[in-house]
């Protein structure tokens, strides 16, 4: 298929940026987004230009590196997946699609579609942690009989990519989805117990502080999200930063 | 220099304990004064980076991704094995380190694999303290599968994300430390050279990939936990940014390089589709837990279903080929790795893949969801099930085990795996090769240690499933902890290393001629045009089989490309600013001096072993006739390089292999 291609430009934080068109040939429906990005790039270089700076790493869907916004969409049309696992049969011939970073002010842009998502690192580096010595001395594993209900909730709360899709698709640029699935996760656990009070107090107070906004109950996030984080986790945080708050 | 290995005197057993108790220990308010670098922040650099962090050394921690939790453990599968006996199914630690040497094809080295085996049991218990949700079965306990070459379940997993929730583990470990300001945490950093003083490892030379600075860091030790070399053949199933650079930097400056040869092929990958492509997808080695493989009987059949006018579930079970339990009763569908995709090539070389290209077989999950169903019928007293809700119970059941991976095949290929048999060929994936190490996991450079799946001494010729994230967790969180503390002890009163020395400088000046060269080259062909190049060599002619005029010519023809690399190859942009190309282009660089010494090293070993198929070497009657021939006369050693220029000079060192508590044999599955 051919296809137009727009794509935001911007060589670095400070730079300006903007929109550029390109146009691309004898796209195969079973190339993934991100192959069909790879030959765009070679199709650049081979003119003499500057390819197009895009992050992406294990191209299985698990990473959470390949943040690209896609016809207003986070990682694209397809639901439940990133953009590497996007293929060129979701599109059409002729199709103009464009092609955007994620944007939130927590976000900043490094370079064409690369952000800087290292807020979410430092979230996590406030609390999502338990605080256990790595010596190897712990406890029998069976020990901590955990039911299989709250390990299966837990784990569904622990598959977040930390990929950033729901802050790029929420109107408030919220990271809700992301810290509550982080939360939930020790929350369920029995493990997480001791420190679930400073841990969420902690989560929050770190969330607001990077400039992320609220969440006023949309549900976009969840619906972008490629793992099918849901919007459960964020009550959960609710709750457990309630109680938390009550304590402290 | 004589290889030393290193290994404890005394019994197998008490080896690892009597280490322990006998190394020299730092005092605590000693390591506040020493710096440790990691490079690399997977299983192994992100266990051992909290873990050193965690004991009092300051650790400097360097990836290329945007975070450590990207890196490509995370997308490791199937689970990770333990030696706890839980299911009590006669499983220990003699029988883990039994099936971990047989398995490798009795070419890794007995006494860190039973260490491994020892410590592998704490590894499930560390990781459960620290939030790790593995499966639980209904009474709350932990949950285990079975995976190819053994047959015990060890396997502990979680959904099939199971590198994922470990790395994620160990990440929380390591941001506790970096909120603590016990580990400086350095993202999109990528080392482009190591840096001795006296002889011995004191530091790195690192770019900052978004500014493009050329960064000087000093330690009193460096690890290299930098992963796989697999994309040396351009297709794997590695992260397109997994590379051999940190590694290939090392062997220049006098590490050596061990088994550069051994590479893993996995049998259960999803099949290339074009030229275009960028990388192969693995499905997990569990889904032969449940899935059968075949391919048809007949060729009439064969050309049908690539011709569509037949559908693999047209065919009848008696039309249909279960290959490996045909040829492997005992084991059947979980022979090990190299087994597997070695009767997978066997049957598509004679004609019967079922793709478009003719390398495809099938993985069928249909008796399966049938045998499932059925139990679930009667457990809920369902009487004379119709098929259609035997099919929906049993789907469930599958779906409950596997689901990510269906959705996952599903996704790339477009068709629904509940209702039709999944597609899979080999691919390259895991390196058993890489960095020399002895048994405190030093490499032949003082104070240089390489851990994980950079190092090459736990898996032999050949790793078995679920042994990858037991070795890097082993590695970072139980043993080098304790084995650089035997060696940093002799650095208490060293202090701090300055960076402002000539060594430093020149290791700097090297890095920023490479670069500057790279960005003034103005060639006519791109980095990938090199790579894919290579990987076509790599592949064809040091692939899952091998014969010795084809690996002479590979080596023949990789320098040849190699020379025309450095004449010809084009890197737009500029150095002082973020790059991907320049990166791509420092990384197939290394590759291109790589996989010569790959190819000059499979010349070598003239036998057949693990993922390595010498054609020359197979078993000609008898029970195992066709099957791959070892020769344990003449090759029970490991193959160590050292750097002497061009790849092909390269000098062999033997470290000889000794199995005083396991008997050398002939691997049978059947």
């Amino acid at each position: 298929m051919n296809l137009t291609l727009k794509i935001w430009r911007q060589k670095n934080a400070s730079d300006k940026g903007k929109m550029v068109d390109y146009k691309i040939s004898d796209i195969s429906e079973h190339m993934s987004f991100l192959e069909m990005m790879d030959v765009l790039n070679e199709q650049i270089i081979n003119l003499g230009d500057e390819p197009v700076a895009f992050d992406h790493d294990c191209r299985e869907g698990i990473c959470g590196m390949c943040s690209m916004y896609i016809n207003g969409e986070a990682h694209g049309p397809d639901r439940g997946v990133t953009t590497c696992q996007l293929h060129m049969r979701s599109f059409k011939d002729g199709d103009t699609i464009t092609i955007e970073p994620f944007r939130a002010a927590a976000f900043p842009v490094i370079k064409d579609l690369v952000v800087d998502r290292s807020s979410f690192e430092r979230i996590q580096q406030s609390g999502g942690y338990i605080s256990v010595n790595t010596s190897g001395n712990t406890q029998d594993a069976n020990a901590i009989p955990i039911s299989k209900e709250a390990a299966d909730k837990a784990m569904d709360a622990a598959t977040c990519i930390g990929c950033g899709a729901c802050v790029a698709t929420c109107k408030n640029s919220s990271a809700m989805l992301f810290v509550g699935a982080k939360v939930s996760q020790y929350a369920l656990l029995p493990q997480g117990q001791v420190e679930a009070t400073d841990r969420v107090l902690n989560m929050v107070a770190q969330m607001d502080a990077e400039g992320f906004g609220n969440c006023t109950n949309t549900g976009a996030c969840e619906v972008e999200c490629p793992k099918g984080i849901s919007l459960e986790n964020i009550a959960r945080m609710n709750t457990e930063f309630l109680k938390a708050s009550l304590k402290g | 220099m004589a290889l030393d290995s290193k290994v404890p005197k005394g019994p197998l057993k008490d080896k690892w304990t009597d280490y322990k108790n006998h190394i020299d220990l730092v005092n605590p308010a000693n390591k506040r004064n020493i710096d440790v670098i990691v490079v690399g922040t997977g299983l192994a650099g992100g266990s051992a980076s909290a873990t050193l962090a965690e004991l009092g050394y300051n650790v400097k921690a360097f990836a290329y991704q945007d975070s450590p939790r990207r890196a490509h453990s995370i997308a490791a599968q199937g689970g990770i094995n333990a030696a706890k006996n839980y299911q009590g199914d006669g499983d220990s630690f003699y029988r883990l380190f039994y099936d971990t040497v047989k398995g490798g094809d009795y070419r890794s080295r007995e006494a860190n694999v039973y260490r491994l085996a020892q410590v592998s049991a704490n590894i499930i218990d560390q990781c459960v303290a620290q939030g790790v949700p593995f499966a639980r079965d209904y009474g709350g306990l932990l949950d285990n599968r079975s995976f190819g070459g053994v047959l015990v379940s060890r396997t502990f997993y979680a959904k099939g994300q199971t590198g994922q929730q470990l790395l994620l583990g160990a990440y929380s470990a390591m941001n506790r430390q970096i909120a603590r300001g016990k580990i400086e945490m350095f993202n999109r950093h990528e080392m482009l050279d190591v840096v001795k003083v006296g002889g011995k490892a004191r530091g790195i030379i690192a770019r900052n990939l978004v500014t493009g600075e050329i960064e000087r860091h000093s330690a009193h030790a460096v690890v290299i936990a930098s992963g796989g070399y697999g994309n040396v053949y351009f297709l794997s199933t590695n992260a397109m940014g997994s590379n051999a650079t940190a590694a290939w930097k090392i062997h220049k400056k006098g590490a050596y390089f061990a088994n550069p040869c051994y590479t893993q092929i996995h049998p259960t990958c999803i099949p290339r589709s074009g030229d275009y492509q960028s990388k192969l997808t693995l499905m997990s080695e569990s889904l032969r837990n449940d899935g059968r493989i075949w391919v048809p009987k007949s060729m009439d059949d064969v050309m049908a279903i690539r011709e569509g006018r037949k559908k693999p579930t047209d065919l009848s079970e008696d039309e249909r080929d279960y290959y490996l339990e045909r040829r492997y009763p005992a084991f059947g569908n979980l022979v090990p790795r190299d087994v597997a995709s070695r009767a997978a090539k066997e049957r598509c070389d004679a004609g019967y893949g079922v793709n478009a290209t003719g390398e495809a077989v099938y993985l069928d999950f249909k008796s399966a969801i049938s045998r499932y169903g059925k139990e679930q019928a009667k457990l809920q007293h369902i009487t004379n099930p119709s098929e259609a809700k035997v099919y929906e119970l049993g789907q469930a059941i599958v779906e409950a085990k596997y689901g990510n991976l269906f959705q996952m095949y599903e996704k790339i290929v477009d068709e629904n795996p509940y209702k039709t048999p999944m597609m899979i060929y080999p691919a390259t994936h895991y390196t058993m090769g890489g960095v020399w190490v002895d048994y405190n996991l030093m490499t032949t450079v003082d104070g240089l240690y390489c851990i994980g799946e950079a190092n090459f001494s736990d898996h032999g010729a050949n790793r078995l499933g679920a042994s990858a994230l037991m070795q890097g967790l082993a590695d970072g969180y139980f043993v080098l902890p304790y084995t650089i503390g035997d060696y940093l002890s002799n650095d208490i009163r060293t202090g701090k290393i300055s960076t402002e020395t000539p060594e430093f400088t020149a290791a700097e000046n090297e890095v920023k001629e490479r670069i500057d060269f790279f960005i003034n080259n103005k060639g006519e062909h791109s980095v990938d045009y090199y790579h894919k190049k290579l990987g076509k060599i790599m592949w064809e002619k040091c692939g899952m089989a091998r014969n010795e005029q084809g690996l002479k010519e590979a080596m023949a023809e990789i320098k040849a490309l190699r020379e025309d690399f450095w004449k010809n190859v084009t890197v737009p942009g500029d150095a002082n600013e973020m790059n991907p190309e320049l990166e791509k282009a420092g990384r197939v660089a290394d590759f291109l001096e790589l996989g010569e010494l790959f190819a000059k090293d499979a010349l070598n070993r003239n036998e057949s072993c693990g993922g390595h198929f010498r054609e020359e070497s197979v078993e000609l009657d008898g029970l195992q006739k066709g099957e791959a021939k070892r020769n344990d006369e003449e090759y029970a050693y490991v193959s160590a390089w050292e750097y002497k220029g061009e790849p092909a000079d390269a000098v062999l060192h033997k470290e000889e292999l000794e199995f005083n508590d396991i008997e050398l044999k002939q691997r049978s599955y059947k």
